[in-house]
């Protein structure tokens, strides 16, 4: 504490000064606690640690990599071993179980859902939607109408194999372009057009003598597959057409260009992308989004 | 010149006397209380039935729950924490604008420990003058199984206030008997540790480095101070000019201040308050009855040191000039006063209308965004919802789903099979997740594009019936 006397004094704190001075100003000494020093030379140390545990320096060919060799690939790898451990409890049950007994156990049911729905975003959805809405030509798979049925077995064979696919087991559409291969002259094809366009009204459709027409053109070449009425056939994966649902459009113009020049969808075979067991949850998942036909008694309503 | 600058200055130890009086013995009690208050609180046992904890007050982190006696709080209610802490922060400030820092005298854990771990150094090595000696006194045996036994209650208070920490997070009893076998979860063990060597440091060395270096409340205590505060204040008037005095002689052209240093000595912050209000009062009150003691032997009246006003301080000051004769007043209202009771009324009341308001039944209703809705084959709409039921009753409950705003033709759960709208089963205590599908005929549906509708949980109790208003989209009129 020697010296402290003669140091010059600041009039009115009292407080010495540092002897600094800037433009007349002068700078007031309150030191800080020794203990504060310390603490800042102690974090200072501790910061070394990093250096030496974690890759820190640059050097030729990467960085040091650090006593703990630690990556952030590494720490994904861990962050998915956990995820895979906590699925392990149920991917065992999941993967003996039948796909009626997944429905029937509401956590296997969960289980399936919640990894379908993540398959369906990364390899359906580019076609189908995220939500499954479809679009034009992509069916959307929340209605209750199936090209191929919406059944479990259905639903897992369409994906399995895919449609128009080259598969082995593929479902395969051949819808004739009637117009374009000159089966049916242009009066008749604007006749059915006439007709299909009303078909889903039934009785009450306006039955003008183009409507009469096409009708006779329906029943002369449609029927065989999509049905008397136009239900459609699951088996040949004709579209039920006396519905609202249009996959091309159900305007008169798109109707008319699907007679003409045919549609045919494709979708590819999943399996031997997709394990067995992603097929599965991708089956319970689409089969969850409300449009399904009723596979387990239906208790609601 | 430069060179023998002290830019950081070592801690200077403080020997505050030990010292009777008013404030020492409501310090002692507010001692007796706080820690009461924070070693028994887990110990609280309460009822609540097989599914939940019976500890009173309980914060169970891994269950997201807090429990207060009959409250019981979710996640989602954290906003209570939120506003007490507001409560507590313009309480706080509502105090200190009135009383100066009382907290910081009397009811800061800082304060409260520290208290008790100079008592412990005061019991074992004796008063002020006795632990000055003993620590410049050379290596005995004395000294060594002095210093030795107050670290070891330094140590076992300090473990214990850790211990008692992690007590308000784990069920108390069953955790003590971990304890006390050594075998505790990381977790825990980390805590108790942590806490027992900051528990230590701080009022074992740190002390007054905390509230003087650390503590930010020190350092804008000043914005909440007006003149009508009461402070801990020195009466300059009646004390200079300050000087020893022989007993028996004349007061004349003596200040009362005999300059004994006995309120110096007592201080623990280790500041002289004959230099006026300082940053580093704490308003312990310890120098007035310090004071006060001295008075009372020299036969002058109390209160030479007191807590009193600015305001009367210089009211004094002015009368002793000017010879006028003055009054001592306080005063409460003033407008600063006014507005921290209007703050916390205003939080007060929203605090109480939420919590009387929050009900045991809450739900929660998504619509599906992707599709917005979906036309089904025979032109029906269908709309598509996820509704989430909290359940914070401890019976297990079963609901029935009702829509207003809408005529259905029909409304479902998706799912496994089994699951009825007219019975929607959700556990106590927990949460219940339905997608609910919504089918309405095509014409009503296409009315308008965008229906308000409510969805209705009906329960068997009214008051756990809950409500929550959604949208049915369509493509509206065609």
């Amino acid at each position: 504490m020697s010296g402290h006397d003669n140091r010059e004094k600041d009039a009115i704190t009292g407080v010495e000064t540092t002897g600094h001075e800037w433009d007349g100003l002068k700078e007031l000494n309150n030191p800080a606690p020794r203990w504060w020093l310390w603490v800042f030379v102690i974090t200072a140390i501790w910061s070394v640690g990093y250096w030496v545990v974690y890759p820190a320096w640059p050097v030729a060919g990467g960085a040091t990599k650090g006593t703990w060799a630690w990556t952030q690939y590494a720490e994904l790898k861990d962050a998915q071993q956990e995820i895979y451990q906590r699925r392990a409890k149920y991917q065992e049950k999941f993967h003996a179980a039948s796909m009626p007994e997944i429905l029937a156990d509401s956590e296997l049911y969960e289980f399936a859902r919640v990894g379908g729905a993540a398959a369906f975003k990364e390899n359906c959805a580019a076609c189908h939607g995220t939500g499954a809405a479809g679009g034009r030509g992509y069916p959307n798979l929340n209605d209750d109408d199936w090209l191929w049925g919406g059944k479990l077995a259905d639903i897992h064979q369409t994906l399995r194999a895919g449609v128009n696919s080259g598969h082995d087991d593929a479902r395969g559409t051949q819808m004739p372009s009637f117009g374009r291969d000159g089966l049916l002259t242009r009066a008749q094809i604007d006749d059915v057009t006439e007709y299909v366009h009303d078909l889903h009204l039934g009785d009450k459709a306006v039955q003008t003598e183009a409507y009469l027409r096409g009708k006779e053109v329906f029943a002369e070449n449609c029927t065989a597959c999509h049905g008397e009425n136009g239900e459609g056939s699951h088996d040949m994966g004709a579209p039920r057409l006396n519905d609202e649902i249009w996959l091309w459009g159900g305007d008169k113009k798109s109707i008319h260009a699907t007679v003409s020049q045919a549609r045919t969808g494709v979708m590819p075979a999943w399996e031997g992308r997709l394990s067995p067991d992603t097929l599965k949850a991708l089956t319970i998942y689409i089969h969850s989004l409300g449009g399904t036909e009723p596979d387990v008694p239906e208790t609601n309503e | 010149m430069s060179d023998d600058i002290v830019y950081f200055e070592k801690q200077k130890k403080i020997y505050p006397r030990s010292v009777k009086g008013r404030y020492r013995r409501l310090k002692w009690l507010a001692m007796g209380v706080l820690l009461a208050i924070y070693y028994l609180v887990p110990w609280i046992r309460w009822d609540r039935g097989p599914h939940a904890p019976s500890q009173a007050v309980l914060i169970d982190m891994p269950a997201r729950r807090a429990y207060f006696f009959n409250i019981e709080l979710w996640p989602q209610e954290v906003y209570f924490f939120a506003g007490l802490m507001v409560l507590g922060a313009v309480g706080l400030f509502f105090v200190t604008s009135l009383l100066g820092r009382v907290w910081c005298g009397y009811a800061c854990p800082q304060t409260v420990w520290t208290d008790l771990f100079v008592a412990v150094e005061n019991w074992v090595q004796g008063d002020r003058n006795a632990r000055m000696k003993l620590d410049k006194s050379p290596l005995s045996f004395e000294k060594v199984w002095k210093k030795t036994l107050t670290h070891i209650l330094w140590v076992a208070i300090a473990l214990c206030t850790g211990g008692a920490w992690v007590f308000y997070f784990v069920d108390a009893p069953t955790l003590f008997e971990q304890i006390i076998h050594f075998d505790v979860s990381w977790m825990a063990g980390s805590w108790i540790l942590g806490l027992t060597a900051s528990t230590y440091i701080m009022a074992g060395y740190a002390r007054e480095q905390v509230c003087t270096y650390m503590c930010p409340y020190a350092r804008f205590q000043s914005a909440m101070f007006d003149k009508d505060t009461l402070i801990i204040g020195y009466d300059r008037e009646r004390g200079e000019p300050r000087g020893k005095h022989k007993q028996g002689t004349s007061w004349e052209g003596h200040g009362h201040c005999i300059d004994c240093t006995q309120c110096v000595i007592v201080c623990p912050m280790g500041i002289d308050i004959r230099n006026g209000l300082q940053m580093d009062c704490i308003a312990c009150g310890l120098c007035v009855d310090a004071c006060n003691d001295v008075m009372d032997r020299m036969e002058l009246p109390q209160g030479l040191i007191r807590y009193d006003t600015q305001r009367n301080y210089e009211k004094r000051t002015l009368a002793h000039k000017t010879g006028m004769p003055h009054k001592d007043s306080i005063d409460i209202w003033r407008p600063r006063t006014f507005y921290y009771i209007a703050v916390m009324a205003v939080i007060s009341a929203i605090m109480l209308f939420a919590f009387l308001s929050r009900s045991a039944v809450e739900m929660s209703v998504i619509h599906d965004r992707n599709p917005l809705y979906v036309r089904l084959s025979n032109g029906d709409i269908r709309n598509t919802y996820t509704i989430k039921v909290i359940n914070k009753t401890h019976d297990d409950l079963s609901f029935r789903l009702r829509v207003e705003g809408i005529a259905p033709r029909t409304v479902s759960v998706a799912g496994p099979g089994g699951v009825s709208v007219d019975d929607l089963q959700v556990l106590a205590d927990s949460v219940g997740t339905f997608r609910i599908m919504l089918v309405a005929p095509a014409t009503e549906a296409a009315r308008r594009q965008r229906h308000e509708i409510t969805l209705y949980l009906d329960a068997e109790k009214e008051s756990n019936a809950a409500d929550m208003g959604t949208v049915f989209i369509s493509a509206g009129a065609m």
